[in-house]
């Protein structure tokens, strides 16, 4: 009830367009990662997707940012379940060891059905252009071989609602998800990441 | 809901229910007759744009039916929807991000509340001059002066277009006619059919004879042909309506003439728009017409003329 008017209203605001280059129903678990320039980006990706895979598709967010308040925590919990992975505190031990910690959990909370979103820049672009990939794509898709692998991009999410602004302009946005990225064993880090970003750049010049 | 008073305007809906039974006849049998690959594609968006004129004529009446502050709203929601498309084109930067929260939720709620409450003096002039204004004042503040005068010019534009203009079709509810009293819907009416259905002729003659392009350079569809046979059935048709407005038959005609021209130059200028930008279509919410700017183009610049026509020689 609650999702789906979130998610109607979520379209109106950002008015998306969307495509889908793979099938949106399949039934298989999926990791959507999409270029991140806007705090829309999760819930446009999530309420792109059609009701069925919804209820199955996860965001990752820092819980920081949505254990704070009463309806954050509601909507964190109880609308998106989000997968809420600790962000690195200034005393939290070495970056690996937090990463690989971060990745686990992720692994480990999709379960037998569930799909993730998540954003590998780590951070959301000020001015839109899409930054290099941080290593967790990789180690969740070592994690997990059995998902597939989604690229999402997003367009013009960063003028609707940039960095630093707290109301959004209606203006319209189109969301792209592309072929699912096949599986190459043995790749390395950096290989990968290339290539996974580069997937989701492709789909920015041709629509 | 006040069901429609006038007879003349149950007469103008009853005619426009007649014209899109027998258009979307018209389209079935094309339906059934195509063969090639190409006419197939026209067809098929021909039958798209029967269907959508169905929805908005469906929309434009059932706001009429209601009332005076359902076709107030209706007009002020097509106008928040044009200037998403507008601004989505625009290239703004993000220093413009305030001034448009200002465009979207304030100035134009407050535009088609002066329409509500029927200040006249306000709303002729709040765009223009107050907003016009307060824009530059906002842009300025935000410290960007990169492109500042396109980017404020822009912004201007904008709601001169999507919202002032537009707004004078509901406009035109405020109008005392003497007369003509309580049939300002009729004359709302009598503007949209007559600007519409030049577009939906020039579109058939275009199709039927255009051989000669007006301007190749902005609108590869438009012919002397399609302007010049749409213009001439169009004001035909209009001045055909004259009993429903408060015109004499020539004064319907000189209106319609006017109404279809300013029209067609609207279409033209929001297509240079399109070209400078590089898209072919502002939107993809109505099918087989595009955005809602694609099919209110030429209201836009018509309805401004119209209203203040009317309000000069109508006017005691």
């Amino acid at each position: 009830m609650i999702d789906t008017a979130l998610a109607s209203l979520c379209r109106l605001v950002a008015g998306s367009t969307v495509e889908w280059r793979c099938d949106p129903y399949a039934s298989a678990q999926r990791i959507y990662f999409g270029n991140h320039s806007s705090h829309l980006d999760f819930i446009v990706i999530w309420s792109s997707l059609p009701p069925s895979r919804r209820r199955h598709a996860r965001p990752v967010a820092g819980r920081d940012y949505w254990e704070q308040g009463r309806v954050r925590r509601y909507l964190a919990s109880e609308v998106f379940r989000a997968v809420l992975v600790e962000r690195r505190g200034a005393d939290a031990g070495s970056a690996v060891e937090h990463a690989r910690a971060a990745v686990e959990q992720m692994a480990c909370e999709m379960g037998c059905h569930d799909s993730l979103i998540v954003f590998p820049e780590g951070t959301r672009s000020a001015n839109g252009e899409v930054g290099p990939f941080k290593s967790g794509l990789y180690h969740l898709s070592r994690a997990r071989p059995d998902a597939e692998l989604v690229p999402v991009h997003l367009e013009n999410l960063n003028r609707i609602l940039p960095k630093g602004e707290a109301l959004p302009v209606p203006m319209m946005s189109r969301v792209t998800f592309g072929p699912v990225l096949p599986v190459r064993s043995g790749e390395q880090k950096a290989a990968f990441l290339e290539r996974a970003r580069s997937a989701l750049l492709r789909l920015e010049a041709c629509t | 809901m006040t069901l429609i008073q006038d007879p003349a305007l149950r007469t103008l809906i009853a005619g426009v229910l007649a014209l899109l039974v027998f258009s979307s006849v018209v389209g079935w049998i094309l339906d059934r007759r195509v063969s090639s690959a190409s006419a197939r594609s026209t067809v098929d968006n021909i039958n798209a744009r029967i269907r959508a004129w169905w929805v908005m004529a469906g929309l434009f009446v059932i706001a009429l039916t209601a009332g005076t502050v359902v076709s107030i709203l209706l007009f002020a929601l097509t106008s928040f929807l044009a200037l998403r498309e507008f601004v989505t084109l625009a290239p703004t930067k993000p220093g413009d991000h305030r001034t448009l929260f200002w465009s979207f939720f304030v100035v134009t709620p407050v535009q088609y509340y002066l329409i509500w409450m029927q200040w006249y003096g306000l709303f002729s002039i709040l765009i223009p001059v107050y907003v016009s204004i307060f824009l530059a004042i906002r842009t300025t503040l935000a410290g960007d002066t990169d492109r500042f005068l396109e980017r404020s010019a822009t912004n201007q534009w904008a709601l001169m277009i999507c919202v002032y203009f537009v707004s004078y079709v509901p406009a035109l509810l405020m109008l005392r006619i003497p007369g003509y009293e309580g049939q300002a819907p009729t004359l709302m009416f009598f503007l949209v059919l007559v600007v519409q259905l030049s577009d939906v002729l020039q579109y058939i003659w275009g199709k039927a004879l255009g051989t000669r392009r007006i301007a190749p350079s902005i609108s590869p569809n438009k012919t002397w042909e399609g302007f010049v046979g749409g213009v001439v059935s169009a004001t035909l048709l209009g001045t055909a309506v004259w009993w429903a407005t408060p015109f004499s038959p020539l004064a319907a005609a000189l209106m319609a003439l006017v109404l279809t021209t300013m029209g067609f130059v609207g279409g033209l200028i929001m297509s240079a728009i399109k070209r400078d930008r590089g898209v072919k279509d502002y939107g993809t919410l109505i099918g087989g017409h595009g955005g809602v700017l694609d099919r209110i183009d030429s209201l836009c610049f018509a309805a401004p003329v119209f209203f203040h026509l009317t309000r000069y020689f109508y006017l005691p």
